[in-house]
């Protein structure tokens, strides 16, 4: 049987000083190997649910529990979550001006290294990493040398986003909606990335709105999460009917 | 206490008749003891005030009867003054706005007023009724009301003071327009005191068309409670030495701020705008943008000023100054400041100053178009952006017509 | 969720130790405290001074006498009491060369990263050392000396090129300039001297190492740098000063003069003693320097600003000839109870100048941190240019941050620019640099470097690195 690499159970978080919940007893099990899509309508609470995982601040978990490899996440910084092997890819992006994406990874890199008491990467493999990587989702090198984020158009942070995602090899990938907005070149070179860094010892989690992406990305698991839970739970042919009819039917149907 | 007499202010009161109060009395007292600002002021560090300090005006010159103010007029709600006297006979006024006229033992003030301020105490001490303006809760009223202050004669002063109270939820816009009708070397001292209360939507348009001699200080002192937007508009065409205050303290949270400055000048103008935004609480927004075009050997200074008090976090502040010289003898000092306490905050602040771009005036002339209408074209749409920010129809068509009247420029 | 919050790092940041607050135990001559006129003809007499310095001393004290202490500033503070000052200290032995410096002398060097020796091996930097009020020690002379370059001690040049001296000395910064430049021109005991000659181009950087050490002293040194026609020079200075419970007063000038077609570029590393995390103590530094450009010249600023607990400086240039250049880069950095009021002034006289002005605050703690500019184009500096970018970072929500900028044009020719902006460091930035598995520290140290970036760069490389080190010191336990 194979283990499970992320496993929520029963999660409940809510906006900090509003008090507004957004997760409302969320349970989900993913497995090393596997790859789940997690679909539903607006304001479900997929960002918040990609948000509380990796630690972002404003948000408050009063219930429930994230586990990563049997490790609680719940009380580590978003770098300790990163250095256990946890990763998003943003939804949007941000520009860090003046610095360096090479820059940046090395010290990311060495830092996670350090975290699990390996040797530092030298300059050199670095380098070497780098131009291996940035061909798997075919960014300029020149790219990788620019600050972080900073001018690129839309499908060029994107792609940024695989092949940091590339660099730091994680055991739990979490994609925030990273084929919105892009055109099906984009998409496709997008895909590909992630369907080459998927093996047998990680996971992704495809947060998406688009049955499109499953396309090219093919899920083991479609959940539905509606209104802070998951409320079904499929395979990929559930994402085509969801692509036909909608949410609509599910809330309803919960309701009878 | 003695005062130390100032021999300046003394030979500038001298011709002048204070209204018999207690209250003015007193002001006026204090007045003599103070003197005009000079350079080594910081806020008039650029602008010299000689020409009113040196003047013996008069308060008391007969009024004239030969005014016409139709070309200016925007609004069919309007009330004329004439060198500080309103004259209720020329003006005509509906109920959309509660009008009241008060001497200065009734008005019930606004705000806090700086008497130690030289031009404010002059117009404390003189003014002889105020005019006060307001504007009931949850009223909207779709037609501004304007005030048409006109200057007439020789060295005449007028101590103008106007009072706005925008009720809970209401929204209105004023129009105030400083005209001359055959006027030389008038000065005009304003002092607009407006509260805007919470959910209100006020809207000031200044337009100073005066004559080319006459003087102008105007100020504004505005206080802001949650939730209320206001926006002053100021459009500077003429007169020879113009300086206008604008300090508005934001009190309450959640308040849009915006002011818009179009100044254009030529001859010896001296046109100076000095603005302060005081961010005393979080959750705020303020916008600042004005344009100067100076011709000639005006000059121009303009002053902004920002300030984010401690823990007034989450404000948005943004400043911007363009300015384009279009002679050799044209100067322009530009200062805009942020003064912030407070981290959560996103201020910004630009000034530009240029001559008109040589490629776009090129690009035109290659189009067929002679470079006197090219830079036409090409001011107009520097300060067309400006003009249309203030969204109202009348005031924008107005003050085109104005613009196009005075140095023959075309708004498409 | 255990995240180390803004609080947490002003609390570091306030914990933090300055960590040049050591004193050097040499025997010093001080002379008591107090000004004046015996005083400075005492100061005159122990240089061993040609009579016209002396009058330009007593010149300038006469001068000082009349003037107040300016307040436009945005800094508070108590006022000097410019009567318990002592207006001279020198470490009581003199050197004949390098080699007879004192070994504790040399030892304070070492700590403050400064070693003499490993420079004049390694990096090719000459360096000048002063300490308190006198400078003790030169290198590289002779090598220097061969290019006709003269780099020495402001006393030593008084004795040995007094004509180069008196022609340029207060040029730029004449007496009556303001409060601290007349003080200064009245008390200044020592500093450093530079001449280079036509068309020389120096082949190392010049540098002078400033440290105030004895305690109820005042620094009072004078730089005058000289370029000639067509050369060129690279000039760095650092400042250090012990940790001490009074304040301090450190009242510089520094004149820089390019002749046509020459280029100076002064860097400064400024680390005074800025109090403790109280704000008891730190040195006041009120510095004035100025650079007058000559027709196709350029002077370049640099500054990075760390310490002090009281800044009011304005490096400025003066473009009189046609299509010189000046430029401004700064870093200030303050934290605790620090006070900055700095910037720069660019004088557009010639026709065809420009100016560049990149200011990066970074305010942290109960600090405040002021940018105050002026960008003044006169009536006949035809087509002029400036471009000013001037931001502030603000790290935590009991500090300021400032902006004062002056833009005066008097010629419709000119195009000018200036643009600022205020703003925190963004959460989304460090967040979004924890989940990549940084700590929130280097996040933090990442990102201020890459917001002062633009001015590093523009420091020699051994300086930069010193910089770098200076920043995350400052900013530190928090920066990585």
């Amino acid at each position: 049987m194979s283990k499970a690499l992320l496993d929520i159970k029963n999660l409940h978080a809510e906006i900090e000083d509003e008090g507004k919940a957004i997760l409302k007893g969320l349970n989900l099990t993913v497995n090393a190997g596997e790859i789940h899509a997690i679909m539903g309508p607006n304001g479900a609470g997929k960002s918040t649910l990609a948000s509380v995982v990796s630690g972002k601040d404003g948000y408050e978990v009063t219930q429930g529990t994230v586990e990563m490899d049997g490790q609680d996440l719940l009380d580590l910084d978003p770098d300790e979550r990163a250095k256990e092997g946890l990763f998003l890819a943003f939804q949007y992006p941000v520009e860090i001006p003046g610095v360096s994406n090479i820059n940046f990874l090395r010290t990311a890199l060495n830092e996670i290294k350090e975290y699990r008491k390996e040797d530092p990467i030298s300059a050199k493999d670095f380098m070497a990493l780098v131009r291996e990587k940035s061909k798997l989702v075919e960014l300029d090198s020149k790219l990788a040398s620019r600050s972080v984020n900073e001018g690129f158009s839309g499908g060029e942070k994107k792609r940024n986003e695989i092949f940091q995602m590339a660099m730091l090899d994680p055991k739990v990938a979490i994609l925030d909606e990273t084929d919105s907005g892009l055109d099906i070149d984009a998409l496709r070179i997008v895909a590909a990335g992630v369907n080459k860094l998927k093996n047998e010892n990680n996971a992704v989690i495809l947060i998406t709105h688009y049955q499109r992406l499953l396309d090219y990305i093919v899920p083991d698991y479609v959940h539905v999460l509606a209104d802070g839970k998951i409320v079904k739970t499929g395979d990929k042919t559930l994402a085509l009917e969801l692509e036909e009819k909608g949410y609509d039917w599910l809330t309803e149907e919960k309701t009878v | 206490m003695t005062l130390v007499l100032s021999k300046k202010m003394d030979t500038f009161l001298s011709e002048l008749t204070v209204p018999s109060n207690e209250i003015q009395s007193n002001i006026i007292e204090q007045l003599k003891g103070m003197d005009f600002p000079t350079s080594r002021d910081e806020y008039w560090k650029y602008t010299r005030v000689g020409k009113i300090s040196n003047t013996k005006f008069s308060n008391t010159t007969a009024p004239s009867n030969e005014i016409d103010v139709a070309a200016h007029l925007v609004s069919d709600n309007y009330i004329v003054i004439e060198n500080g006297t309103i004259r209720t006979e020329l003006s005509q006024t509906n109920s959309d706005f509660a009008i009241n006229y008060k001497d200065a033992t009734e008005v019930n003030h606004l705000v806090n007023l700086d008497n130690n301020n030289v031009f404010t105490a002059i117009n404390s001490g003189l003014f002889k009724e105020a005019i006060s303006i307001s504007i009931s809760a949850n009223q909207a009223i779709e037609k501004p009301l304007q005030l048409v202050f006109v200057s007439t004669g020789e060295s005449n002063i007028a101590n103008n003071r106007i009072l706005v109270e925008a009720g809970k939820s209401s929204s209105a816009s004023v129009i105030i327009s400083n005209i001359s009708n055959k006027a030389n070397n008038c000065f005009n001292n304003t002092i607009i005191e407006a509260s805007v209360a919470e959910n209100a939507h006020l809207t000031l348009h200044k337009i100073q068309n005066e004559s080319a001699t006459n003087l102008s200080v105007s100020t504004e002192q505005v206080r802001q409670a949650k939730n209320s937007t206001f926006k002053i508009n100021t459009f500077t065409l003429t007169g020879l030495l113009v300086r206008n205050n604008i300090n508005i303290a934001v009190e309450g949270e959640n308040c849009e701020t915006y002011m818009n400055g179009a100044i254009v000048s030529a001859g010896k103008q001296h046109v100076d705008n000095h603005t302060f935004v005081d961010h005393q609480v979080p959750n705020c927004y303020s916008n600042e943008n004005y344009k100067y075009v100076m011709d000639d050997q005006s000059t121009g200074v303009f002053n902004g000023r920002v300030i984010v008090q401690k823990d007034a976090q989450v404000i948005n502040a943004y400043q911007n100054n363009g300015n384009i010289l279009l002679s050799d003898n044209a100067s322009i000092n530009s200062k805009p400041e942020l003064e912030i306490y407070a981290d959560d905050v996103k201020c910004s602040h630009g000034s530009t100053t240029g001559q008109l771009d040589e490629m776009a005036l090129f690009y035109l002339q290659a189009r067929g178009i002679s470079r006197e209408n090219a830079k036409k074209l090409l001011v107009s749409a520097f300060i067309g952006e400006v003009i249309s920010a203030t969204n109202d129809d009348t005031v924008i068509e107005l003050i085109q017509q104005l613009l196009s009247n005075e140095y023959g420029w075309e708004f498409a | 969720m255990a995240g180390y919050t803004e609080e947490e790092l002003a609390e570091d940041l306030k914990n933090q130790e300055y960590k040049f607050g050591f004193t050097t135990e040499i025997e010093s001559d001080k002379i008591p405290v107090g000004l004046n006129e015996d005083v400075i003809r005492l100061i005159s007499a122990k240089k061993n001074e040609p009579e016209w310095l002396l009058e330009y001393r007593l010149n300038a004290f006469k001068i000082w006498q009349d003037m107040i202490e300016p307040d436009w500033a945005h800094v508070k503070y108590e006022k000097p009491n410019f009567q318990e000052i002592s207006y001279f200290a020198a470490p009581k032995k003199q050197y004949e060369s390098w080699d007879d410096v004192d070994p504790e002398m040399k030892a304070t060097m070492d700590k403050l990263g400064i070693s003499l020796d490993e420079q004049k091996k390694l990096t090719g930097v000459a360096v000048d050392f002063v300490m308190d009020s006198v400078s003790v020690a030169t290198s590289f002379k002779e090598k220097l000396g061969e290019l006709g370059i003269i780099f020495s001690s402001f006393s030593e040049a008084v004795q040995n090129h007094p004509d180069l001296v008196r022609k340029h000395l207060g040029t730029v910064v004449p007496t009556k300039d303001n409060f601290y430049a007349a003080l200064n021109s009245a008390v200044f005991s020592d500093g450093s001297f530079c001449y280079i000659p036509k068309g020389v181009r120096c082949p190392m950087e010049l540098s002078t190492y400033f440290r105030i050490n004895e305690s109820g002293t005042g620094q009072f040194e004078r730089t005058l740098v000289v370029a000639d026609e067509g050369s060129y020079v690279s000039y760095l200075e650092g400042c250090t000063a012990p940790q001490r419970d009074e304040n301090q007063l450190h009242a510089a000038v520094v004149e820089l003069i390019a002749l046509d077609d020459a280029e100076i570029k002064y860097s400064t590393v400024q680390n005074w003693f800025p109090g403790d995390k109280n704000g008891v103590g730190g040195i006041f530094n009120f510095v004035t320097k100025r650079g007058m450009c000559h027709t196709n010249s350029k002077i370049s600023w640099t500054q990075v600003e760390t310490g002090s607990a009281v800044t009011w400086k304005y490096p400025s240039c003066i473009l009189k000839g046609d299509n010189s250049i000046g430029e401004f880069y700064s870093v200030a950095v303050t934290n605790n109870y620090q006070q900055a009021d700095t910037g720069t002034k660019m004088i557009h006289l010639g026709k065809n100048t420009k100016s560049t002005v990149i200011s990066k605050g970074i305010s942290a703690g109960q600090s405040q941190n002021s940018y105050r500019g002026l960008i003044q184009i006169n009536k006949n500096a035809h087509n002029a240019r400036n471009f000013t970018q001037c931001d502030s970072l603000l790290m935590s929500d009991r500090c300021g941050a400032h902006t004062f900028p002056y833009i005066e044009c008097s010629n419709n020719s000119a195009k000018l620019e200036h643009e600022a902006t205020t703003s925190k460091i963004g959460e989304d930035q460090i967040f979004y640099c924890q989940q990549r598995g940084l700590s929130e520290e280097s996040a933090i140290g990442l990102i201020v470097n890459g917001y002062v970036k633009e001015v590093l760069n523009k420091l020699p490389m051994e300086f930069a690195v010193e910089a770098q080190k200076l920043l995350a010191i400052s900013l530190e336990n928090s920066v990585g």
